[in-house]
C-alpha cells in the first residue's frame, strides 16, 4: 500500500536506500500464482493433456475454453465473498457466517424470482401465491443484498456492542442462518425463475456496459467480481473508510484513541461483507436457476483461504483486496488443477486444509521476520 | 490569574480502597514545562489519567484554560487541546508515518461519509514539514510503522503530539524505553516546544533528564503532591528527599 518515496535520503539525513526496500507483497503472490499454473501445465503434459491450453483439433481456440470457464465462475462466486470477508480480516475480525449467508439469501431471494407458468402449467414449486410470481427483476436483487445487508448487520452489532468475539457472533449467524436456509421451504429446493432473473448471471453484462464493444457473455458474475475488486481495492487504498479499517485491525485501541469511531465502522465493514454475501447469492442463484438449503456450504472457508493465500494477515491490518483477488486465482487454480490431473475429490479436500494451514504459518513467519525492535 | 493554563484542585482518585490521588492541588502557567516524580505508586500517572480523562476522577476540580471541565474520555480533552503522549503508543503499526500522525484528524480531497477521499499529498507534505519543525528523523515516512525501531517510534508519537499542540503537552514517561541518543532527540523535541511556548507536564524518572528541560518540578508520594519547587532553587538531593519521604511531612501533606 506505500509507495516508493520521492526522496532518496530521509529526514536528518539518514540514509534510506529505495532499491532495498522489500518488494510488494502481491507480487511474490502473483508469481506464486504464475509458478503453481506452470506445475500443473508440465504435470498435464506429463500426461499428454493440457491444463490451460486446447490441444483438441475438434474444438477451435487456443485455450481450454470449459475448464477457465468454471475456474473464472468458481473464482467469481467465492471471490465477490472473499473481498468483504479480507475487510473484515483486515478489521482484525472474521467473519464465519458468509457460507450460510448464501444459502439462506439463496433461498429467500429465489422466493421473490418465480415465474408463474412453467411450460403453460402452474409453478410447481411456488413458495408464495401467484401475486409474488413474476416481478420485475429488480426486487429478487433487492431482497437479496437486503438479506445480506441485514444479516452483516446484525453481525456487526453484535461484535462492536455486545464485545463478544468476531468468532463467536459469526459462528452464531453461520449456525442460525443456515437453520433459516432449511426452513425456508421446509427444505424442498426453490427453483424456476422468471427469464429475466436468468439472465442477471447468463447473461452479457459488459456488452451493456459497454454498449456492444466488448462482450462476455454468460459471465456476468467475473465481470461483476472484477467490478467489485476494483471499487473495494479504490475504496480501502483512497478513502477514510480504507484507512480506518487498517487502523483499527492495527491498533484498536490506538484508533479509539484518536478519535475514531471505532464500533460504528466494524458495523459498516461487517454490514458490507453481508451485502457482498447477498451479491453472491443473487448471482449463484440466477446461474444455477434453483436455490438449495445447502448452498453456500463452507463457502465462509474458501473465502477465508483465498484472502489468506493473498496475504491478508489473519491478526488484522494487513493485506489487500489485490492480494485476495490472486489468492481466490490461486485456490482455484489449485482446485481444478488437481481435478485436471485427475486426484481424487477426497484427497482434494486434505490437500486444501493443509494449503490453509499452510498459508497461515506463512503469515507467521512472514510476521516475526518483519518485526524488529 | 489569567496565565494558568491547568489547574487541579482537591483532586482525588480511589481505586476500590486505595487512595491513589489524594487532594492534589496543581498550577501550570502559560508556556511552563513542569516535572512530575515520584516513586512507583505514587501517583504521578494517576494524576495524568485524571487530567487526560483516560480516567473518571473521584472527587476534585479541574480547570482548564480558565474554565472549569469535566472530560468525558481522552478524545474530549483532546479536542480541548490537550495532547498527549501515552505510556503505551497510541500508533497503528501498519500504516505509514502520515496515516498516523493524521489518524482520526485526516485531511480530505471531498467528503462522502465513511468513503471520504483522502488528500495523501498534503498529508505527507506536512508531516514532512511537521517532522522537521520538530526535528525528528525518520528515513523514510512511506514505511509502516512496525519497521521502525523503538525510538523512531516514540519520536512518531511525540511528533505527532508537538504537531498538533495547542495548549497543553502532558508526555508520560516519552524516554522510558530508548537509546541514549533517541532520548536525545525526545529532548530537543521537548525543547522545541518550550520555544513555541507550549506549556508541558512532564511525567519522568530521570533526575538528570528533569534538570535538564523544566522550570518547576512537582513530587508525588503516596498520592499526595508533597513538593512543588523551582528548578533553579533546588538539586538532586533535595529532590530525591522529598521523593523517598526523608523531608516532607511524615503522611506527606504539603503546605
Amino acid at each position: 500500500m506505500s509507495k516508493p518515496t520521492s526522496q532518496p535520503t530521509g529526514l536528518g539525513g539518514l540514509k534510506y536506500d529505495a532499491s532495498k526496500r522489500a518488494r510488494a507483497n502481491e507480487w511474490n503472490i502473483f508469481a506464486a500464482l504464475i509458478f503453481i499454473v506452470v506445475v500443473f501445465e508440465v504435470l498435464n503434459r506429463l500426461n499428454g493433456t493440457s491444463f490451460l491450453f486446447n490441444l483438441r483439433d475438434n474444438v477451435p481456440g487456443l485455450f481450454n475454453q470449459q475448464r477457465l470457464d468454471i475456474m473464472i465462475l468458481q473464482v467469481a462466486i467465492t471471490g465477490i465473498i472473499a473481498l468483504g470477508v479480507t475487510q473484515v480480516i483486515i478489521l482484525g475480525g472474521i467473519d464465519l457466517s458468509s457460507g450460510s449467508l448464501v444459502g439462506a439469501t439463496a433461498m429467500i431471494t429465489m422466493s421473490f424470482a418465480q415465474t408463474a407458468l412453467v411450460n403453460g402449467n402452474p409453478n410447481p414449486k411456488a413458495v408464495f401465491g401467484p401475486e409474488w410470481m413474476d416481478l420485475p427483476v429488480i426486487v429478487p436483487i433487492v431482497v437479496g443484498l437486503g438479506c445480506g445487508i441485514f444479516a452483516g448487520f446484525i453481525n456487526g452489532l453484535l461484535v462492536a456492542y455486545t464485545k463478544i468475539p468476531p468468532f463467536i457472533a459469526t459462528l452464531g449467524m453461520m449456525v442460525s442462518a443456515r437453520g433459516a436456509s432449511r426452513w425456508w421451504s421446509n427444505g424442498t429446493p426453490v427453483s424456476f425463475p422468471t427469464e429475466t432473473y436468468a439472465t442477471v448471471s447468463n447473461g452479457d453484462l459488459l456488452g451493456t456496459l459497454t454498449f456492444g464493444l466488448l462482450h462476455w457473455d454468460g459471465q456476468n458474475p467475473a465481470v461483476v467480481f472484477v467490478a467489485l475488486a476494483v471499487l473495494f481495492q479504490v475504496i480501502m487504498i483512497y478513502t477514510l473508510y480504507g484507512k480506518h479499517t487498517y487502523a483499527i485491525g492495527s491498533n484498536e485501541a490506538a484508533a479509539r484513541m484518536s478519535g475514531i469511531n471505532v464500533d460504528r465502522h466494524k458495523v459498516l465493514v461487517y454490514t458490507i461483507a453481508g451485502m457482498l454475501a447477498g451479491v453472491s447469492a443473487v448471482l449463484l442463484t440466477s446461474k444455477n436457476l434453483t436455490a438449495q438449503a445447502g448452498m453456500g456450504m463452507m463457502y465462509e472457508l474458501d473465502a477465508i483461504a483465498m484472502a489468506v493465500i493473498g496475504g491478508v494477515s489473519l491478526s488484522g491490518g494487513r493485506g489487500s483486496i489485490v492480494g485476495t483477488v490472486l489468492g481466490a486465482a490461486i485456490f482455484s487454480v489449485i482446485i481444478s488443477g488437481f481435478t485436471s490431473i485427475k486426484l481424487d475429490a477426497y484427497y482434494q479436500e486434505m490437500v486444501k486444509g493443509a494449503i490453509i494451514v499452510g498459508a497461515v504459518i506463512l503469515d507467521q513467519w512472514r510476521q516475526k521476520n518483519r518485526t524488529r525492535g | 490569574m489569567s496565565d494558568i493554563i491547568l489547574e487541579t484542585r482537591g483532586l482525588t482518585k480511589h481505586y476500590g480502597g486505595v487512595q491513589a490521588l489524594d487532594d492534589a492541588n496543581f498550577i501550570l502557567h502559560a508556556g511552563e514545562h513542569v516535572a512530575v516524580v515520584g516513586d512507583n505508586g505514587a501517583g504521578k500517572s494517576t494524576f495524568v489519567r485524571q487530567i487526560t480523562a483516560v480516567e473518571q476522577r473521584t472527587a476534585g476540580q479541574i480547570f482548564f484554560d480558565g474554565k472549569e471541565v469535566t472530560h468525558a474520555g481522552p478524545l474530549d480533552a483532546r479536542e480541548a487541546g490537550i495532547e498527549t503522549v501515552f505510556q503505551t503508543l497510541a500508533l497503528a503499526d501498519d500504516l505509514d508515518v502520515p496515516s498516523n500522525l493524521f489518524l482520526g484528524r485526516e485531511i480530505f480531497k471531498f467528503r462522502l461519509g465513511p468513503f471520504s477521499w483522502l488528500d495523501r499529498k498534503a498529508m505527507r507534505d506536512r508531516t514532512m514539514e511537521a517532522l522537521k519543525t520538530t526535528a525528528v528523523k525518520i528515513p523514510n515516512v512511506d514505511n509502516p510503522i512496525r519497521n521502525m525501531s523503538g525510538g523512531q517510534r516514540q519520536c512518531v508519537a511525540i511528533a505527532r503530539t508537538a504537531a498538533f499542540a495547542s495548549k497543553l503537552v502532558i508526555m508520560d514517561e516519552p524516554t522510558a524505553a530508548l537509546g541514549v541518543q533517541e532520548t536525545a532527540q525526545v529532548e530537543n523535541i521537548i525543547r522545541g516546544l518550550k520555544e513555541r511556548g507550549i506549556p508541558m507536564v512532564l511525567v519522568s524518572h530521570n533526575l538528570r533528564q528533569v534538570f535538564d528541560l523544566v522550570d518547576r518540578i512537582v513530587v508525588f508520594r503516596r498520592g499526595r503532591i508533597v513538593a512543588s519547587l523551582k528548578r533553579d532553587e533546588t538539586d538532586g538531593n533535595d529532590i530525591v528527599s522529598y521523593i523517598t519521604g526523608v523531608k516532607g511531612n511524615a503522611d506527606g501533606a504539603f503546605a
